[in-house]
Order: C-alpha cells, then structure tokens, then sequence
C-alpha cells in the first residue's frame, strides 16, 4: 500500500469529486424540474394524459444508463440536422451530453417517486381544499404537492444515491469526475489500488453527508414541529 | 318573500347502479339550523356533499343566495363551471368528520389557508380575523401548534374555525363528532351550539339526538334516500308522524 500516493493525488481526486457533484447538483436539480410535470400528468384523471408519460417512462427506467448516455454522447452526432443545429456546441461537449443524459434518468424514477406520494395524500385533506373554494391548481400547489414532496423525500434520498454512483458513467465519455479521475491517475501510475480505494472512500464521504442532508430536511419538513428535541439519539 | 341562503332541490345521487338520494330537497332560511337525521345508508351524508358538489349530483338544483349551480349530463360525465362551484363552495363552509386538517401546517396556517390564498385577503388581515376564530373556539394557546399535537376534539374545533374564516353563508357539517372520544364531543358540541346562537345557517348531519332537538330549529329525517319527515325540531321530536322516525327516536334517545 503506497499511502504517499494516496495522499499525493488527493488534490486532484478531490477535483475529480467536485465534477461529480456539479453534475449530480445540476442534473438532480434540471431532473425534479423534469419530473414535476410528468408525475402530474401520470395522476392526470384523462386517460390519455395518464398514457402519455408511460412510454417515457418505461424506455428510461427499462434500459442502462450507460446506453442512454452513448445514445446521447455518439448516437445524436449522426444526425445532420443535430450537427448543423444551433444547439451541436452544446451537444457536442461531453460534459452536456453526461448532464442530459443524467437528467433525463433521474427525471423517470424522480416521477415515479413523486407520483406515489402524490396518490398517498389522504384524499380528504384534498376534499377539504376544495371544499373551501380551492381550485385544482391551487390544491395541488398549496396542498397535494407540499404532502407529496414530504412524503417522497425517503426514496428520493436513495435515488439521489444511485445518482452519485451512477455518475461514474461518465468517465466512459472522457469526463474526469472522480472515477475519471482516478482512472486518469492509474494511467500514470499503474497503482489502481491506492486510487480506486481513494476515489471510493471520496464516495462514501458524498453519501454520508447527503444522506446526512435528507435526513435533515425530512426532520425540518415534518409534520409535527420539534418531533425531535435536540441532543438526543 | 325574501331568498332561501340555501336551497337544495330534488337531489338524485346514484352510486353503481345503487340509488342513494332519490329527490331530496332541503331549503334553509337565513339563520336556521336544520338537522339532518337518519340511520346510517340513508344517504344523509351523501346529500351534504351533494350540496357543495364534493359529489356532484345527477340531478337536482342548488342554489346559495339565489345563485343557482348549473349542471348538465353528459354522456360520459357531467358539464358544469368549475369557477362557479369554487365560488359556491367558498360561501358554503364544510365541517368533515374526519377534520382533515393539512397536517404540513400549524393550526393558524391551516384557518389563514383560504382567506388568503382563494379570497386574496392579506395575510396580516387574515391572521387577525383567525386569531379572533381561535378564541372563540377556546384554541387561542395552540395557534402555533400542528395538528398531529392535538386530540380530536381540538383538531375538530381547529376544523370548524377553518370553515368560519371564509365568513360562509352556511356551513355543513358532517357528522362531527362521530370519530371523537365520547369525553371530548361536549366542547365541539359547544362550539357548535354558540355558532347557532349567533345566528348562523346551518345544516347538521349527526347522531347526536339531544343536540340535534335542542339546537336544530327544524329536522329533516331521511329513510332510503328520501325525506321521510320533515318539520319544527320541537314537534318532530316531541312526536314524530311516521313510524320510522318513532322508531329510529326510540332507539337512539334511550
């Protein structure tokens, strides 16, 4: 065990991690915003409505996310109107390609998440809304939506999980998040070890403090104020 | 002849083939209290939310303040303007049984909900008019607290405040105090007794015989979907004219 080595390519692992978390960051926050309205449209009482996300839904949770990010990285270039769209800057960079890719993951199992919740709010909590002159769209603001997002912040937290470690894909498209990073570095110094060991403990340390932050924020959202006093297990 | 604050008129409900309101008509006049009593699958709770559309009638006519809510069949449904039963529901208060109060917010957030957000009132105004609320249901010290910190009989006194910050015409209730403990149904009971002092309209579903003869100005007795008996609490109770109501006053008042 080559601890010197550890040590030393700390700095650049740690460069590695802060990628990774920039692209969790970004495509779990462009991810909710996505799946918002598909899990509204999955509770829609219109038939119709209801079918239109199935599809989405079932091809993004049904295949890799390593085949969604090469159909996104390789397989959208082979089209010219793609090379000749204002957009091919942006699709062309790997990095972007990893953050649509990853959105659009997340966006799935997100609103499968959140359409559970939303079927779990107590249907007379939502009668009373409407019973006081509420419309549709202010119950769901004021009141399906608030009880949903509580009630999904525990699954959500494991999929942002996934999220972390799923992320490591990206090193296949030449991204240096923490895995390309670390692959990088073994490139150099042949003591895959060391630094695969490294760049999983910089994992767990992500996991930790997330699941740290979801716990937080399930205490802070509670229903009842204070459930628990503090300085006590 | 001044207008009825409430008129529901030959209301049919239907569930699966099942006929649970087979023409039932109430009118309340400003500031009754009418009580709406029957054994249980007479579809006296289904005629409460006929009223305020929670199920929406096959057929009928409602009207609050002269307003009539218009709602055609159609083939696959019904055809009717959602804004004009919001607005219908936010003049007509409903009392659940089971509170249902929004869990996520403190009682004060729960009572200042809908004065702000449906009737656009600001929220230092409706803050005010709900802390007057809370006082008057004997809940002013736990305005801060959330519903899950409270028994059932303050959830309910909470529920009933709800409903009196939209200043309803006329408030429905829904069996009040059928999912209290029996210590606690005195105080919602009250609640509701001072209400009819004051001059609210009211229509009451409930199994609470002694209240409903001492409160109720008139009592709607419904067997089967229909209006069995009707007329003044004082002679209704004193002696009902059908048989069915004899019998069910016998078995409830002993």
């Amino acid at each position: 065990m080559d601890l010197r080595l550890m040590v030393d390519s700390l700095p650049q692992l740690l460069l590695g991690m802060l990628a990774t978390l920039e692209l969790v960051a970004l495509s779990g926050a462009l991810g909710v915003v996505l799946a918002v309205p598909v899990a509204l449209a999955r509770v829609s009482p219109r038939a119709w409505v209801r079918a239109a996300p199935l599809g989405y839904i079932f091809f993004l949770r049904g295949t890799p996310l390593l085949v969604q990010i090469f159909l996104v990285y390789y397989g959208l270039g082979q089209f010219e109107t793609v090379r000749e769209s204002v957009l091919w800057p942006v699709l062309r960079e790997a990095y972007w390609c990893a953050i649509i890719a990853f959105t659009l993951n997340t966006s799935a199992y997100t609103a499968e998440i959140l359409r559970g919740a939303i079927q779990a709010v107590p249907p007379g909590e939502v009668e009373a809304a409407r019973a006081l002159g509420m419309s549709h769209a202010l119950t769901l603001r004021r009141v399906v939506l608030p009880r949903a997002v509580r009630m999904a912040l525990p699954a959500y937290g494991n999929e942002v999980i996934l999220m972390v470690k799923g992320s490591a894909l990206a090193s296949t498209i030449t991204l240096l998040d923490l895995t390309g990073m670390a692959r990088t570095i073994i490139a150099k110094t042949y003591k895959p070890l060391e630094i695969f060991l490294a760049a999983g403990l910089l994992y767990l340390l992500i996991t930790l403090v997330i699941t740290r932050l979801i716990r937080r924020a399930e205490t802070h959202l509670s229903t009842t104020a204070n459930p628990r006093p503090k300085g006590r297990p | 002849m001044d207008t009825p604050a409430l008129e529901a008129l030959d209301i049919h409900k239907s569930f699966l083939g099942h006929e649970v309101l087979r023409g039932v008509s109430v009118r309340a006049r400003d500031g009754e209290v009418i009580a709406i009593l029957g054994s249980s699958g007479s579809g006296k709770s289904t005629f409460l939310r006929c009223v305020n559309f929670l199920e929406v009638p096959e057929s009928g006519t409602v009207r609050v303040g002269g307003e009539e809510v218009r709602v055609r069949r159609k083939r696959n449904g019904y055809a009717f303007d959602q804004k004009q039963i919001n607005r219908l529901r936010a003049r007509v208060g409903f009392v659940f049984q089971s509170f249902n109060l929004w869990p996520h917010r403190s009682v004060l957030d729960n009572i200042v909900e809908a004065p702000v957000h449906v009737r656009r009132i600001p929220r230092p105004e409706a803050v005010a008019r709900a802390e007057s609320l809370l006082e008057k249901v004997g809940m002013a010290d736990r305005r801060d607290l959330y519903p899950n910190q409270l028994s059932g009989g303050q959830q309910q006194r909470a529920a009933i405040a709800r409903a009196l910050a939209m200043d309803p015409d006329v408030i429905l209730f829904d069996e009040p105090t059928s999912a209290l403990d029996p210590e606690l149904v005195g105080e919602v009971l009250g609640v509701i007794r001072r209400l009819a002092e004051e001059g609210r309209t009211m229509l009451i579903v409930t199994h609470e015989m002694g209240f409903a003869r001492e409160v109720s100005d008139r009592t709607v007795f419904l067997h089967q979907g229909r209006v069995e008996e009707e007329g003044e609490s004082s002679e209704v109770f004193a002696g009902p004219a059908s048989d069915r109501m004899r019998r069910f006053l016998s078995g409830h008042l002993t």
